[in-house]
């Protein structure tokens, strides 16, 4: 059998695309939430209020350093079974929106890193200037500071994002029907062809993380701000 | 820690009037989520001494935790190793003067950057139980560290490159003019530097390598996740995983204080910025 005709029984015979279209729902709601959770933190590991530093850094030290193997099994298996808090009334959704939470929770410490490093590559004599032309905090934050900071973070982002779509197959541990389980699966009942399936599965990694690095790199020369 | 950045000036002491009563906000805002949780912990009868007392006992460590322990900084230790043999090979293929063996060392590194770890154990896993070549016991750690090595080795190649590409021009120039071939120059002069700025990064790196031994447990590798998780289901799973959790902060935070510590030490010592 051809190459060809291996890859297109896989896909006449297993939904290959429906298994990574939860993996990129995973990737995106993830991605809404992380960043949300991660500029709060961020927002608070600069503040000069020490309570709120101690938070955000207790935050980011602690949930950077925990697997996120351990928190999918941790939601199914402690908060779901033990602690019966459920997310979602229907059964399949319950598990999808723990991976979701779990996800978004690990990544907000890699975005509220991300964010803190943009803010680090604005210089002083940035705000010093704005300070000095009678500009308040809010202004000062909002037209000097922010916009260097954002182009500044464009990269640890975007690495970020990518990290975050890979590891949407941690989900499996969460018994989400992502692509790894399907992979799995393909394997077991078709072992004949497990390079075709090894590679179907590598390969869509491949095409959705590439873009995502190619498109960072672009903007982050695009809007890189010159010193 | 200076809290000097760009966003937040020196204080007058209007700024530090606010900053205090946001301070206090923000206590009572912790104090706040420590009680809720307590709360719920308590309504779900997850505070009694019975549900945390099996954490203390020797059995419980001598059969379970200090094994699965075992288990994950064996795999872990095993990658680090062959993650940097890889990563040195193939970063030195991406600099190699040779087109062919740079662009297939490119092509390798940037495909496996790509794929999900998890992918790559899955696919170790069964597939070597199809060629019997292994003792089919030892299938899941040879799987995890396979996998663990392809990934992390891209990364290390990764780094080998950008450190050779971020030392001053002059190093190479000044070897080339020796008389020293392209090759020598990268063995004898700039991968010895490199390799010692990109010394943190790699530490950091390490600290991915032990955190992601825990995905062994979805392919069955008797390591820490999965001796709590058995711990868990004879006894409290929550208090089990939080042990095991622990066990991972504590040993990834010593491994980050070194990085960190590593950093502010070398960046005395070479030419280039040494970074986490």
């Amino acid at each position: 059998m051809s190459y060809f005709d291996q890859f297109s029984r896989l896909f006449a015979d297993y939904d290959v695309v429906g298994a990574f279209w939860v993996n990129i729902q995973l990737t995106f709601w993830a991605a809404v939430f992380a960043f949300l959770i991660g500029a709060v933190v961020a927002l608070m590991r600069i503040s000069p209020v020490p309570s709120l530093r101690l938070l955000g850094g207790a935050y980011v030290h602690i949930v950077r350093n925990t697997p996120l193997t351990i928190l999918m099994v941790m939601a199914v298996l402690a908060l779901w079974t033990q602690m019966h808090i459920t997310l979602s009334t229907d059964f399949k959704q319950n598990f999808f929106n723990f991976a979701v939470a779990m996800l978004s929770i690990y990544h907000a410490a890699f975005v509220c890193e991300a964010i803190r490093s943009g803010v680090n590559t604005v210089p002083l004599g940035q705000a010093e200037a704005a300070r000095s032309i009678g500009l308040g905090f809010l202004p000062t934050a909002r037209l000097i500071i922010f916009p260097q900071a954002i182009r500044g973070a464009i990269t640890p982002l975007g690495n970020a994002l990518i990290a975050l779509t890979k590891n949407t197959t941690v989900a499996a541990a969460a018994s989400v029907a992502e692509a790894s389980v399907m992979m799995k699966k393909m394997i077991e009942f078709d072992s004949d062809v497990i390079f075709a399936i090894f590679m179907t599965f590598a390969l869509g990694f491949v095409i959705i993380v590439i873009p995502v690095g190619l498109i960072t790199t672009w903007a982050s020369r695009k809007w890189a701000v010159k010193r | 820690m200076s809290t000097q950045n760009a966003l937040f000036d020196a204080q007058g002491p209007r700024a530090k009037r606010l900053t205090r009563v946001f301070n206090i906000i923000g206590a009572l805002v912790i104090a706040g989520i420590i009680l809720l949780v307590l709360v719920r912990l308590e309504r779900q009868d997850q505070l009694t001494w019975d549900r945390w007392a099996f954490l203390f006992t020797g059995d419980a460590w001598a059969h379970l935790f200090l094994p699965g322990l075992w288990g994950t900084l064996k795999a872990a230790f095993l990658a680090v190793v062959t993650s940097v043999v890889f990563g040195l090979v193939f970063g030195m293929g991406r600099l190699s003067p040779i087109g062919p063996i740079r662009w297939v060392c490119t092509v390798v590194v940037e495909f496996l950057r790509a794929v999900p770890v998890l992918i790559m154990m899955i696919f170790f896993w069964l597939w070597l139980g199809h060629t019997s070549l292994i003792n089919p016991n030892h299938l899941p750690f040879f799987a995890v560290v396979l996998g663990l090595t392809l990934y992390n080795g891209s990364v290390i190649a990764e780094l080998v490159r950008s450190g050779v590409h971020q030392l001053p021009k002059g190093q190479s120039e000044a070897g080339l003019s020796l008389g020293l071939s392209s090759g020598q120059v990268l063995r004898m002069i700039q991968l010895p530097q490199a390799l010692v700025a990109m010394m943190p990064a790699l530490l950091s790196q390490f600290v991915v390598i032990l955190k992601d031994t825990a995905l062994g447990y979805i392919i069955t590798y008797g390591e820490l996740l999965d001796a709590a998780k058995r711990l868990g289901a004879a006894h409290s799973m929550l208090q089990a995983l939080i042990v095991a959790a622990m066990l991972f902060i504590v040993i990834n935070a010593l491994l980050t204080t070194l990085a960190q510590w590593l950093s502010r030490y070398l960046s005395h010592r070479v030419g280039v910025r040494a970074k986490v």
